[in-house]
């Protein structure tokens, strides 16, 4: 049976959304399953109006983001939510959004792309990640 | 040095990691058992992931061909 990498993706600047893409796509190749559970400005990343628009970088790093961008532009770098989906072509990658923060704001699933599969709670998503061998928070 | 007949040929020259491996892995899929990949990379970090996973994924590893510029991996598929 495969292992399991769950990440609880909080953050919702381009450096780690990147960085969550890639891990799951190391991770799938590797055989495990990954469990992503999009929480606040994780979840604000999916929606439909922002997923491929969206540019903000981790403010701490802010002389970092032109040139960050303007080299994946340059070298054709995947978006991250395209790696996502070829993660999720090669193994199993299941992105559920967290009901907290849905019910927070008011949004829908209909709002977000739809790469996320469920609008889940904590304690699924804690037995969830219980089950796996990796945990990250990011 | 004895020429691999290749069934599937994938340039990834360009792409980064984890680009080579992905396709790479899609590529096997895509083919028969008994078939052979080869896949093309510049990227230094999937010149470790592609045989890592070869290994992992126990697909027969036919060798890594360095060129210039970049490396050609052939694989066999076994299961």
């Amino acid at each position: 049976m495969a292992n399991r990498m769950s990440i609880v993706l909080f953050s919702g600047t381009v450096d780690k959304l990147f960085a969550v893409s890639t891990l799951t796509a190391g991770a799938v190749a590797m055989g495990m399953d990954v469990d992503i559970f999009l929480t606040f400005w994780g979840l604000n990343a999916f929606r439909k109006d922002q997923v491929r628009t969206n540019v903000r970088f981790s403010s701490d790093f802010a002389e970092f983001a032109e040139p960050a961008l303007q080299a994946m532009k340059a070298k054709n770098v995947s978006h991250w939510l395209d790696t996502l989906n070829q993660a999720r072509e090669i193994g199993n990658v299941r992105v559920q959004a967290c009901s907290m923060t849905m019910e927070l704001f008011g949004w829908h699933l209909e709002d977000l792309d739809p790469i996320v599969e469920d609008v889940t709670g904590v304690a699924t998503f804690v037995q969830i990640a219980q089950e796996g061998e990796v945990t990250l928070f990011i | 040095m004895a020429v691999q007949h290749i069934d599937k040929e994938i340039d990834a020259r360009g792409s980064f990691c984890p680009g080579p491996l992905l396709e790479l892995i899609r590529g096997v899929k895509s083919i028969e058992v008994g078939q052979t990949v080869q896949v093309l990379s510049s990227d230094p970090g999937s010149n470790r992931d592609i045989p890592a996973w070869i290994q992992k994924a126990q697909h027969e590893f036919l060798g890594s061909f360095p060129e210039n510029g970049y490396v050609r991996f052939v694989v066999r598929k076994a299961h």
